[in-house]
């Protein structure tokens, strides 16, 4: 009985007795300036873990949201040094934003992470090792990827290549293996070009009533990538009764630089794009790329984040994210006319996170697709789940992105669809190369590549 | 304690580089689990993927000497898998496989870190699913469900964990396996699968259980009983569950948490009834209609001032979203706020609500209640801000109170949360000496070295090495 005495000499200690003095190498640790409530939001339930990709996978808190934000305040109060390890589990985040669906407290976990991770490229830029420095951010991901002219230029020998079928003969002679590894890995993601499109017009008419007039934000990696499907949003638009004006200055949106730390950048983006749109003319500025989406719809947080001062730049910036939709949010608001032509394919819809978490834009794809006579829509297994892509994380965690790009795929497999619809261009670069290297002739396309073959009595390519 | 470098290696052996963390970095997040209020970083962290894992970390602990403690997904909200007095924490989250299900004889069985809701996703369509539905079972484990014998709103018809639970396969704390029941029920001999079931880690680790799966119910009704006041709601739930219905689940949301579920989830609440009833029954469409009728009835003779039926799934969705997620619109009306779990037997609700109101208004606390009435269980939710040093003590006093009250009327400190370490002092004011000694004693015949989860459901002398961080701090506790 001597051991059922209660025991309650206990020692009593705080979150600040821990800190080691040693490792308060500077006065401010990384992310003291992220407003600390947003650190006591999360109340430590969990209930984000199994919403979260990289947990999934890796079984490790240290690899979920609650263990990140953890992690940041431990940082952020001093118990803990930002080693490596600290900012390898930090770096294998996603940014798919699912644990901000999953969480009941209302965690913005977006918020968390973004301004930490700008913390960190500052912290190691001051320090001399700044990886927005590195070559492959320097000339690739800063350098190319947000023009789209210069991507339309980089993508002219992948273009002849294919065309003149040169592309397997490198293949089967291993001759892509002597590039960086990187570039390796982008010449992987490289899905079949399709033929350049003409450049869209200044504006295009609404077809039958004008019902809406609305701006179309065109990207930069997807308008080179993606032509065909940017008519495509364009004409379902017009076909919707939209008059559609295309702005000639818009940038980036921003988000490769902000999500990698670069913040500066970013905002110079955000700006140029809020002085191109002309926004009081304009219902709502529509955007069919759920990445740059979300992106654009922050640029209110962003400038905060960053801290514009200037009043009338911010509330450019807030006005203009504040008309942002995705194109399938706008046309299910609009009410769709119902497309007629029918497109008998079996097809599955995989959520791209930045669409479903960050924008919380679930079943506007699908009622639209419900719309589309002869197609058969199948539930996909953790369709919300991330694939991988994340923007360029699969450039830059090639080893996750790839664990969670073949999860994808033996969910897609085992559906037994066709056609894989996503609304996202990194998503549907990322399963268009998972697809390929597991042989499978699958057709990744956009909501409103189908929508707009239905519209037009088409027939799919496959 | 520090682990030795030779200790390490052998784990490393085991299962690998990759499944071993020990760098202090790394092993900080898993000081505390859903209960924040203690905390105490283990020594290493090890994840098996395998039975033969769990079989050799378990014979190394003992080899040195050193406690250890299973891990699920961290949900607890009683310290559950808090490593007291540090030690070697077994991470069961790569053991999530599905192995067997056998539709036929209504089984399954799944390895101890498959998340709750993957299961019944995994039947989808086949027209079963897995019943045991706790608020968090979108992250918590099936091991640490059955290591809490968790609860969930439609245990009041279904049962709860260890109703679901045929058999477990577990790992001693010498490193023998045994298997306890299995698929085919009623085996002879002493229920030991029962005995397993909730006991919190402390006899054992289970390496692979056997479910029950159960049929979907054909037809369900949900509704909303509106009442003016909290007893009136009350003295419904006690006609409900009088009259012989058995709702498949029956939960009450005071004022207080109708008001914060109406700004997150705009449902349509009304603002201002004392107290509303979500109550779902399930079984046959002829059946239900009639069960639904006279549910209606029954609030009506106890004063409501409507029952509201869903009349779509999808009203019937939402109406779950806010009870599930009750918890996280708590926000709104507080900065930080302390769930408690305390059961009392349902006749006693008027009274255990009223002293919990009179006790908030006592030390000039805000208290509001979502909790799962039918089966008498209270989740008194108390309100302060965490920055005020002499609210936070009287948020404490008045939870001890009101825990304190639940003995009192017959009842009893935790309906589903467990023990763990934060209730461990009411075990003696729950239970008497000699009924602690016989528990003491059957954990001893598994536990004989008191290595594996030390310090763990029953107050035992010597507990030095927890740090108490934070103890006159209840932080913001999610529940349920």
């Amino acid at each position: 009985m001597e051991e059922l005495i209660c025991e309650s000499s206990l020692v009593i200690g705080t979150w600040s007795l821990v800190l080691d003095q040693t490792m308060a190498e500077t006065a401010t640790p990384v992310g003291s300036d992220i407003e600390y409530g947003r650190f006591l939001d999360c109340v430590h339930c969990g209930l984000c873990t199994s919403a979260c990709p990289t947990y999934l996978e890796t079984g490790n808190e240290n690899d979920s949201p609650r263990g990140r934000i953890y992690l940041m305040r431990g940082v952020v109060d001093g118990r803990l040094e930002l080693n490596d390890t600290v900012k390898r589990h930090l770096d294998l985040c996603l940014d798919c934003r699912s644990c901000e669906t999953a969480c009941p407290s209302g965690v913005q976990y977006g918020r968390l992470i973004e301004p930490f991770r700008v913390g960190i490229q500052q912290r190691d830029a001051a320090a001399g090792h700044d990886v927005t420095r590195s070559w492959f951010h320097r000339f690739i991901l800063y350098g190319v990827f947000p023009y789209a002219s210069r991507m339309r230029w980089a993508l002219l020998p992948a273009r002849a290549m294919q065309k003149l079928g040169l592309q397997s003969l490198f293949e089967s002679l291993g001759l892509y293996k002597l590039l960086p590894g990187k570039l390796q890995r982008m010449q992987a993601l490289l899905p079949k070009l399709p033929p350049v499109a003409r450049p869209l017009p200044r504006t295009l008419p609404a077809i039958g009533e004008k019902r809406a007039r609305v701006a179309l934000f065109t990207g930069c990696v997807a308008d080179a990538m993606f032509g065909p499907t940017n008519w495509a949003t364009a004409r379902v638009l017009q076909a919707n009764g939209c008059e559609v004006v295309i702005p000639e200055n818009q940038a980036c949106c921003g988000a490769i630089h902000y999500h990698s730390g670069a913040g500066d950048p970013a905002l110079d983006f955000a700006k140029q794009n809020a002085s191109a749109f002309p926004i009081d003319d304009v219902d709502a500025v529509i955007i069919n790329v759920a990445g740059c989406g979300s992106m654009l719809k922050d640029y209110g947080h962003v400038a905060d984040e960053l801290n514009v001062t200037d009043p009338a730049e911010l509330e450019s910036l807030k006005k203009f994210a504040a008309k942002v939709k995705d194109v399938s949010e706008f046309l299910v608001e609009l009410g769709p006319k119902p497309p007629t032509g029918s497109i008998p394919l079996k097809a599955t819809y995989h959520d791209a996170c930045h669409l479903v978490h960050a924008q919380q834009v679930r079943s506007q794809p699908r009622q639209l697709l419900e719309l589309v006579p002869g197609l058969e829509l199948v539930p996909l297994k953790e369709s919300d789940i991330c694939c991988g892509a994340a923007g360029s994380y699969n450039l830059t965690e090639p080893e996750m992105a790839a664990r969670l790009g073949d999860r994808k795929i033996a969910n897609i497999e085992s559906t037994g669809a066709r056609t894989v619809i996503t609304g996202n261009a990194g998503c549907s670069l990322q399963l268009q190369a998972k697809l390929k290297e597991a042989g499978h002739d699958i057709w990744v396309a956009h909501p409103m590549d189908i929508l707009d073959l239905s519209y037009r009595n088409e027939q799919p390519p496959v | 304690m520090s682990l030795s470098r030779d200790l390490i290696q052998r784990f490393q052996q085991i299962v690998g580089d990759e499944g071993v963390l020990y760098n202090p970095e790394e092993l900080l997040v898993y000081e505390c689990d859903g209960y924040v209020v203690e905390k105490k970083v283990p020594d290493v962290v090890l994840f098996p993927t395998c039975q033969q894992h769990v079989v050799d970390i378990v014979k190394t602990c003992n080899e040195f000497d050193v406690p250890f403690l299973p891990r699920g997904a961290g949900t607890s909200l009683a310290g559950g898998t808090l490593p007291v007095g540090g030690g070697v924490m077994i991470t069961l989250t790569r053991m999530k496989q599905i192995l067997e299900v056998n539709m036929r004889d209504r089984y399954a069985v799944v390895e101890p870190g498959l998340v709750n809701v993957h299961l019944t996703q995994h039947l989808a369509g086949s027209g079963y699913h897995y019943a045991p539905d706790p608020s968090s079972q979108g992250a918590c484990t099936i091991g640490g469900n059955v290591a809490t014998n968790s609860g969930g709103p439609h245990t009041l018809k279904y049962g709860v964990t260890v109703n679901h639970v045929l058999g477990v396969e577990a790992v001693l704390p010498d490193g023998s396996v045994v298997q306890l029941g299995g698929p085919v029920e009623g085996s002879p001999g002493y229920d030991l699968t029962g005995l397993f079931v909730g006991s919190e880690g402390t006899f054992g680790i289970a390496t692979r259980v056997y479910v029950r799966i159960t049929r979907d119910p054909v037809a369900y009704r949900t509704m909303l009983g509106v009442f003016e006041t909290v007893h009136d709601a009350t003295q419904a739930i006690s006609n409900i569950v009088g009259a012989g219905i058995v709702p498949a689940a029956l939960e009450m949301m005071d004022q207080g948490i109708v008001e914060a579920l109406e700004a997150a989830f705009h449902f349509g609440f009304p603002l201002d009834a004392g107290a509303v009833l979500l109550i779902e029954v399930d079984g046959l469409e002829v059946a239900v209609n009639e069960e639904a009728q006279r549910i209606v009835n029954l609030c009506e003779q106890s004063g409501a001032r409507e029952v509201r039926k869903a009349n779509t799934a999808e009203e019937r969705q939402l109406l779950w979203k806010c009870r599930k997620q009750a918890f996280g619109a708590i926000g709104r009306l507080s900065p930080s706020y302390c769930t408690q779990d305390g059961v009392v037997p349902r006749t006693k609700l008027p009274e255990i609500l009223e002293f919990i109101s009179e006790s908030g208004k006592r030390h000039d606390i805000r208290i509001v209640n979502v909790f799962h009435a039918g089966d008498g269980n209270i989740h008194p939710i108390l309100l302060f801000d965490e920055r005020d040093k002499e609210q936070i003590e009287r948020v404490l006093k008045s939870s001890d109170e009101i825990l304190a009250k639940c003995l009192e009327l017959g009842g009893s400190v935790t309906g589903e949360h467990g023990i763990g370490v934060e209730k461990i002092d009411f075990m003696s004011k729950l239970f008497e000496p000699d009924d602690l000694a016989v528990m003491a004693d059957v954990r001893k015949a598994f536990n004989p070295m008191g290595r594996c989860s030390p310090q763990k459901m029953l107050p035992t002398a010597g507990a030095c090495g927890m740090e108490h961080i934070e103890k006159d701090h209840p932080g913001r506790r999610a529940a349920m």
